[in-house]
């Protein structure tokens, strides 16, 4: 009898009945909404039979633009969730005054913060970014995919099972309630107990594997496949920001693997590196995940840098200003980029001399980034600007932007930041810096390129409304936070006792109202956009009027990218076409070498999310038969030698004829 | 810069004016002057004084830049929009080299001017440099001795422990009014960041590490302390009230602190620092010897040894001593080995 409840305890380590919040309305109430809305989906893949397209085209699918959409969608998905969690935390200060506990015990709110922090930056801000570029490059260089399709696979469903091992902390067990870098000793064995922290550390984990192969991979892609002609200095400003974002993820994202392995063995095995006695040192791992933390922000920036980049020169039909300068400006902030991580931690007892320069090193970033602001600014000047939706997202961007830029120079000062630090004032930064940037330009990049990737421009009505809720609500939500913050008010609290801050919350949580109604407005956008999709259609494959290589192909664009790689002779190398005079051949097509879909990206990506959730709940029987799954899967995988075919010209002459046939029929 | 008034209180007619700004809905500039009336903008200790004007000179700094760049931002969209045919179109036009230098060079000379700012603020407003002046008007001899006060953050409240005048304090802090405070500090299980916006700005208290604070009040009253950074269940709760006093209400202050009786040793903190949440005022007239030194170095509880030993440890020192006399009003545990010597931060450059 007593064999059965340790064979359990074997069987399902740590977990028990008991870790499933059934108790909880909140997460009870979630769970009804996402079960029903899961179910909703299901059903409907069933009714419409779509399991096996789903399978065959997206699922196993090694095309780039396919990948593309799946980490965007994935984005768009997680926006969902993390901006659940934030309006929950804007609510809970709102109203939790003086005898008000609000609705949120700390255990709760604790949890709500961190994920948040964790959602939005792994699962929202990066699958939009590496989603777009994923989706870009390889058009923008005239490639008909990247240097290792298969590897493209994996690296999504990593970064999905990373998404999926966080959003199943949310019903069973629980997340960290550390904050989003969580730091030890609070994210160590004798402070979290629990299997929070540990959701936390495999979720990073089998994600980081993700985004460092996709790394390494854009970076292959970019270096070694551009079109003939295409030399480094006629690359698209785009890919020039995918390169070095790319550059900036392989030499980051190691060392957040190693800092999270750290203090996993701090947490499994009894190590102490990070640890209060024996020797540990907590400030190591604060100084280890900024050396990985301060890159990040700029992996996030940069690509929507360069989006912005073609947004303001297709939009203003005007050649970028400062080509070159621009590259350099990228490059020099790739660099500086590894050189100001100390100033996350001013307060935490360096030197004068240390802050001063770490707070220095930070201030001259601002330098290349301003003259990025001035070459977008002088692109406008003698242009002839087009207000369409992603012009107007830009344009958003570079008024809150720079406030945003002139708020962290101010951290950047170490004295200031004494007294801004962990404020409310510097979330209202980072905000600032991350909606009014990576959102934006997110928002920007997924207008501009939507005609490309489906075929028809997205509804313009709906997203000016999505457009201008999320201007007015991130002004209305964070600003306050700015006065706040100069109150001396804090994050992370739950509780205030002061009841003259209570009208500054109570706006930020009236912004956050209206940032809903953007998120909202845009998935109607989404939904009108695909009703209206024969109204919004785009036969010219170059609805935009735009200047590089990825309008020159159709829209969407065939499988295959481009029937002949293109031949580059100037920066621009769409509009020179244009004025050149360019024809497009129509015969003499030959068949074209292309990589085969295949399941293993996904198979694995599960087995090592499998492997991660057993190592959360030490089910060590699970852990290590998924772990040698994937090893042997892994092995398996390399055994086949079935990975390409041709597309038989005959193929490529039937698509390209129905292209030629739509041209002519809309001219 | 409304920002820039030192006058601490604003007159009627001020407050007058903004309110009819708030009326006439300018939400910027109500936001700017709810910034200024705040506790960063007008602190009552020097150090933070010097820290909020220093936020001020770098905004107005910054501004230089960024206001040209938001108005230029929309007069380029108005002026360039697609329906005035008026406007000068030049669609190859994308390279001057004197643009380009003033580009360059206008976000350079700013960052030059804020980066010569920073390294002098730094270093005159580094939180380990004694103090040298009370405010603006009045230096501070750096040989006068200021007040020490040691600080501990805990699950979840703070002790504060007065070494010169034997008293410790939960969640209760004061300080004589223009008299330099050097607090030392540190925790006992996770990082906290010890902060009084109105005295300061804050430092982290970290477990196993020492940092220290220089600063002082120049204004009686009662001020807001609390940790600034995120430490588990009972942080919302943590803070305490800190009491800027004259000096012969601090005299006062402290006998009534002695009269209250209770005693700190090591028994006590060990029970003190259980996690707990909203823990009331505690208030002891004796501290046991050593103890914030124990603290620090990680051995109040009998038997452990204590990280400055096993930094320097060898067999010799082991066996032989480093035995703190008892000589200390409380009897000392028996195998605790605590040394006197100052506490060093790890991470002082």
């Amino acid at each position: 009898m007593s064999l059965q409840p340790d064979f359990l305890k074997l069987l399902l380590g740590r977990l028990t009945l008991e870790d499933i919040p059934y108790h909880e309305p909140i997460l009870i109430g979630t769970f009804i909404g996402v079960s029903l809305g899961a179910l909703g989906v299901l059903g409907a893949l069933t009714w419409f039979r779509l399991w096996g397209p789903l399978w065959r085209d997206w699922i196993t699918s090694i095309d780039h633009k396919k990948i593309g959409v799946m980490y965007i969608v994935l984005g768009l998905i997680m926006l969902l969730r993390g901006f659940g969690d934030a309006i929950l935390m804007r609510l809970q200060q709102a109203i939790s005054f003086g005898d008000a506990a609000g609705f949120l015990p700390p255990h709760h709110y604790d949890q709500l913060f961190s994920v948040h922090g964790v959602i939005m930056i792994f699962f929202v801000a990066m699958p939009f970014v590496t989603g777009l570029m994923n989706f870009v490059v390889p058009l923008q260089i005239g490639a008909r995919d990247v240097a290792f399709p298969f590897l493209n696979n994996f690296s999504f469903w990593m970064t999905a099972g990373g998404a999926i091992l966080v959003m199943i902390s949310l019903f069973v067990g629980e997340f960290a309630r550390t904050g989003w870098l969580a730091y030890p000793p609070l994210s160590g064995i004798a402070a979290s107990p629990d299997v929070g922290v540990d959701y936390y550390i495999w979720s990073l984990q089998v994600a980081g594997v993700g985004t460092m192969l996709s790394g390494v991979n854009l970076i292959a892609t970019i270096v070694k496949m551009r079109a003939p002609g295409m030399t480094m200095m006629k690359m698209p400003i785009f890919t020039w920001t995918a390169l070095c974002t790319n550059a900036l993820i392989v030499v980051a994202f190691p060392v957040l693997t190693a800092v999270l392995a750290l203090l996993s063995m701090d947490r499994y095995l009894g190590t102490h590196f990070f640890t209060n006695d024996m020797g540990g040192n907590a400030m190591m791992y604060v100084n280890l995940i900024w050396v990985w933390g301060h890159p990040e922000v700029y992996i996030l920036i940069l690509p929507v840098f360069g989006v912005f980049s073609e947004v303001v020169a297709t939009f203003c039909g005007k050649r970028l200003f400062g080509y070159a300068s621009m590259v350099y400006a990228t490059v020099v902030i790739t660099i500086l980029s590894y050189l100001v991580w100390l100033h996350h931690f001013f307060t935490m007892g360096s030197g004068a001399s240390v802050n001063s320069f770490f707070g220095i090193t930070t201030m001259v970033i601002s330098i290349p980034t301003g003259a990025k602001v001035f070459n977008w600014l002088f692109t406008m000047y003698r242009g002839r600007i087009r207000f369409e939706l992603p012009m107007l997202w830009t344009m958003g961007f570079m008024v809150t932007f720079v406030i945003g830029g002139m708020t962290g120079v101010l951290l950047a000062v170490p004295p200031a930041d004494f007294v801004l630090h962990n404020s409310l004032f510097l979330i209202a930064h980072f905000h600032n810096v991350i909606i009014g940037g990576v959102v934006f330009g997110a928002m920007a990049g997924i207008t501009y390129w939507f005609p490309k990737a489906f075929g028809y421009r997205l509804d313009p009505f709906w997203g000016r409304c999505s457009f201008w809720f999320w201007l007015v609500g991130f002004y209305f939500a964070f600003m306050p936070l700015y006065v706040l913050g100069l109150m001396g008010v804090t994050r992370r609290l739950s509780h205030f006792d002061d009841p003259s801050l209570q009208i500054w919350f109570q706006l930020a949580a009236v912004g956050a109202g209206l940032v809903a109604l953007g998120i909202v407005s845009m998935i109607i956008q989404f939904v009108v956009s695909f009703l209206r999709r024969d109204a919004l259609r785009d036969t010219t494959g170059d609805p935009w009027d735009g200047r590089t290589l990825e309008w020159s192909t159709s829209s969407p664009p065939p499988a295959y990218n481009f029937a002949f790689t293109p031949v580059v002779h100037e920066n621009d190398a769409w509009t020179d076409m244009k004025r050149r005079g360019y024809v497009r051949p129509v015969e003499g097509f030959i068949p074209i070498h292309m990589p085969k879909n295949t399941a293993a990206g996904f198979v694995l990506a599960m087995l090592s999310t499998v492997c991660g959730f057993a190592l959360v709940w030490q089910m060590w029987p699970l852990a290590a038969l998924s772990f040698a799954a994937l090893i042997a899967g892994t092995i398996f995988h390399t055994f086949n030698y079935n990975r390409d075919f041709h597309i038989p010209a005959a193929d490529v002459d039937r698509v390209e004829r129905a292209r030629t046939q739509l041209l002519t029929s809309h001219v | 810069m409304a920002c820039l008034r030192s006058d601490r209180s604003s007159t009627p007619k001020a407050r007058f004016h903004s309110a009819l700004l708030a009326r006439l809905g300018l939400i910027g500039a109500t936001l700017a002057l709810a910034g200024c009336n705040t506790v960063l903008m007008h602190p009552s200790g020097d150090v933070a004084l010097q820290q909020g004007q220093l936020i001020v000179v770098s905004t107005i700094l910054m501004l230089l830049i960024i206001v040209p760049v938001i108005v230029l931002t929309f007069v380029f969209a108005w002026r360039y929009r697609q329906s005035n045919r008026e406007a000068d179109y030049q669609p190859d036009w994308d390279h001057s080299i004197q643009l380009e230098l003033v580009i360059w060079a206008a976000p350079l000379l700013i960052i030059i001017a804020l980066g010569a700012i920073t390294w002098i603020s730094t270093h005159t407003l580094d939180p380990y440099r004694p103090l040298q002046r009370l405010d603006a008007n009045r230096s501070f001899s750096p040989s006068a001795k200021p007040l020490t006060i040691e600080v501990v953050a805990l699950d979840w409240k703070w002790l504060f422990l007065y070494p010169d005048q034997g008293i410790a304090v939960v969640n209760d802090l004061a300080a004589p009014v223009d008299m330099p405070i050097e607090f030392r500090i540190t925790a006992e299980t996770v990082m906290n960041s010890f902060f009084i916006p109105a005295l300061a700005g804050q430092i982290y208290a970290m477990p196993g590490m020492e940092t220290q604070l220089h600063a002082v009040i120049n204004h009686a009253g009662d001020y807001r302390g609390f940790s600034a950074n995120y430490s588990g269940a009972g942080f919302s709760q943590m803070h305490f009230q800190f009491h800027g006093l004259s000096a012969g209400d601090f005299e006062q202050w402290v006998q009534s602190v002695k009269a209250s009786g209770g005693s700190l040793d090591r028994t006590g903190y060990l029970a003190l620092q259980k996690p707990s949440v909203s823990e009331p005022i505690h208030r002891y007239g004796a501290v046991e010897a050593g103890l914030y030194q124990a603290i620090l170095n990680r051995c109040v509880a009998v038997g452990t040894p204590c990280m400055h030993d096993m930094m320097s440890m060898n067999p010799s020192t082991v066996t032989t001593g480093m035995r703190q006399d008892t000589a200390a009003p409380m009897a000392m545990a028996p195998d605790a080995t605590v040394m006197p010597a100052p506490g060093t931060h790890p991470h002082r450059d």
